[in-house]
């Protein structure tokens, strides 16, 4: 076992709550660095890390782009297009002719379900999931339980609804798995077209109707609806999905608390969120993003380096 | 130590202290104090976690936990002083003057501990020692505050008999 955190990160269902509790807080340090004048510490200097994204992306290649920088790694970006990967060489063996290039770490963002895993039970480096296929992202499930512990304390016990499409959504399970653990009671709620069947079995409150959600929730994680993915006919329109799940003002001006709204981005305006509620004043859909960094160098820290050859023999030698 | 702390930097003028994590960051609180009775101002007093400025990083095994940095001033100009409880290699007081490094340019970096136990790795000396003392390489100095540990004293503890 080379970390507390063991090789890779593949997602948070195989996390113990002990484990997640060790990231966020060895978050909070982290988050100082990107407020000081130089945002660069020296932990990681020599290590090479591989951004190996299959799917599109923005906010979470530069945020970890960002990490790794600011921890003195050095990264490299290999996005699919324009890569050998179109030419129809097999992920194992992009994986393999970069390891020979003797890299340290592998983040990896793939649109199949359990890439991540199969890459890692593949190669000696070690492997972080930036989300694979509708399985898991568990750094942005990470950063979401950062957040809500900013605004909260303890998560034992707060109430947090997943909304929206849950069904393509590797974010909802990475928070399930990772709000559950934590002791906060988790809710979802979208159209049933949206939401996997059997859903319950996770543990979860599901709510038809997002006016019930707004009044049970502490929190709601909205999640983007993935237009991209709409052509199945899993609702009947855009205009209609807002009129019946949109987060609006009015919906939450009835809440009988003031409900914290969290998005993992990026958002569709006027779809599942309207505007005034994205940029109002219990909206944390940019701290969020400022989390992101903190979580994802706190991963970066607990993952590299402790070489477990070389622990032995610095142990071997202080006998 | 107190005392032989503004005789160095000739007065409170400009002065910050800094303490290491842990006991470093009690240390330089006592110090604050007791600079307040004689001087009524009371200094700035940072803290400094040096875990990920380590050179040791990629041989201790699970990765050590990292405490918090608090150095909410302009270093610019000032007159700093390193506290910390022990000195023994240097390599902690390496990693801090590479933190401070990265804070700004101080005019002056002094470095004040309550232990000099010897066994120096690197070619750094202390400016303020509260005490030195003498003991064998695999022996164990720890020093204990009440504000840590319930009760304040230093430890020694021989290889042997341990």
């Amino acid at each position: 076992m080379s970390s507390a955190l063991g090789k890779d990160l593949l997602g948070l269902e195989p996390l113990s709550a002990e484990q997640i509790k060790l990231i966020l807080d060895t978050a909070e340090p982290f988050k100082a660095i990107s407020e000081r004048a130089i945002k660069k510490v020296p932990t990681l200097r020599g290590s090479t890390i591989v951004n190996l994204f299959f799917e599109n992306s923005t906010r979470t290649r530069i945020s970890f782009e960002f990490a790794e920088k600011r921890l003195s790694a050095d990264p490299v970006n290999v996005s699919a297009a324009g890569s050998s990967v179109s030419k129809g060489e097999t992920l194992v063996d992009t994986a393999r002719n970069l390891e020979a290039m003797r890299i340290d770490m592998v983040v990896i963002r793939h649109g199949s379900s359990g890439a991540a895993q199969f890459l890692a039970e593949r190669i000696k480096s070690n492997v972080i999931n930036a989300g694979d296929g509708m399985h898991e992202h568990p750094t942005q499930g990470l950063l979401d339980l950062l957040t809500l512990r900013d605004h909260f304390g303890d998560l034992a016990g707060k109430r947090v609804c997943i909304c929206g499409d849950v069904l393509h959504s590797r974010v909802a399970r990475s928070n399930i798995w990772g709000l559950r653990k934590v002791g906060a009671e988790v809710a979802v709620c979208g159209p049933r077209s949206l939401l996997p069947s059997a859903i319950e079995e996770l543990g979860v409150t599901v709510f038809d109707h997002i006016e019930d959600a707004i009044e049970w929730a502490d929190a709601l994680n909205v999640l983007r609806l993935q237009i991209e993915r709409m052509t199945g006919g899993y609702i009947p329109s855009l205009r209609e999905y807002n009129r019946v799940f949109g987060v609006t003002r009015d919906r939450l001006a009835r809440a009988p608390r003031d409900v914290l709204i969290l998005h993992p981005g990026p958002m569709n305006r006027g779809v599942e969120i309207d505007s005034d509620v994205a940029d109002g004043e219990h909206s944390v859909i940019l701290d969020q993003v400022t989390n992101g960094i903190a979580v994802r160098m706190a991963v970066l820290y607990l993952l590299a380096g402790g070489n477990p050859a070389l622990a032995e023999s610095a142990k071997a030698a202080a006998r | 130590m107190a005392d032989e702390i503004l005789e160095l930097t000739g007065g409170t003028d400009d002065l910050v202290l800094v303490g290491i994590q842990r006991r470093g960051v009690q240390l330089a609180d006592r110090l604050v104090d007791l600079i307040s009775a004689s001087e009524t101002v009371r200094v700035p007093r940072g803290a400094l976690d040096i875990t990920l400025y380590r050179d040791d990083l990629q041989t201790v095994g699970p990765r050590p936990v990292v405490g918090r940095t608090d150095l909410p001033w302009e270093l610019e100009g000032r007159k700093v002083v390193i506290v910390d409880d022990v000195l023994y290699t240097g390599r902690t007081v390496r990693a801090a003057l590479d933190e401070l490094a990265d804070f700004g340019r101080p005019a002056r970096i002094a470095l004040a501990v309550l232990i000099d136990r010897g066994g120096r790795e690197l070619p750094i000396h202390a400016d303020i020692v509260g005490k030195k003392v003498d003991v064998e390489s695999g022996d164990r100095v720890d020093v204990l505050l009440e504000e840590v540990d319930g009760k304040t004293s230093v430890v020694i503890s021989r290889a042997d008999s341990a």
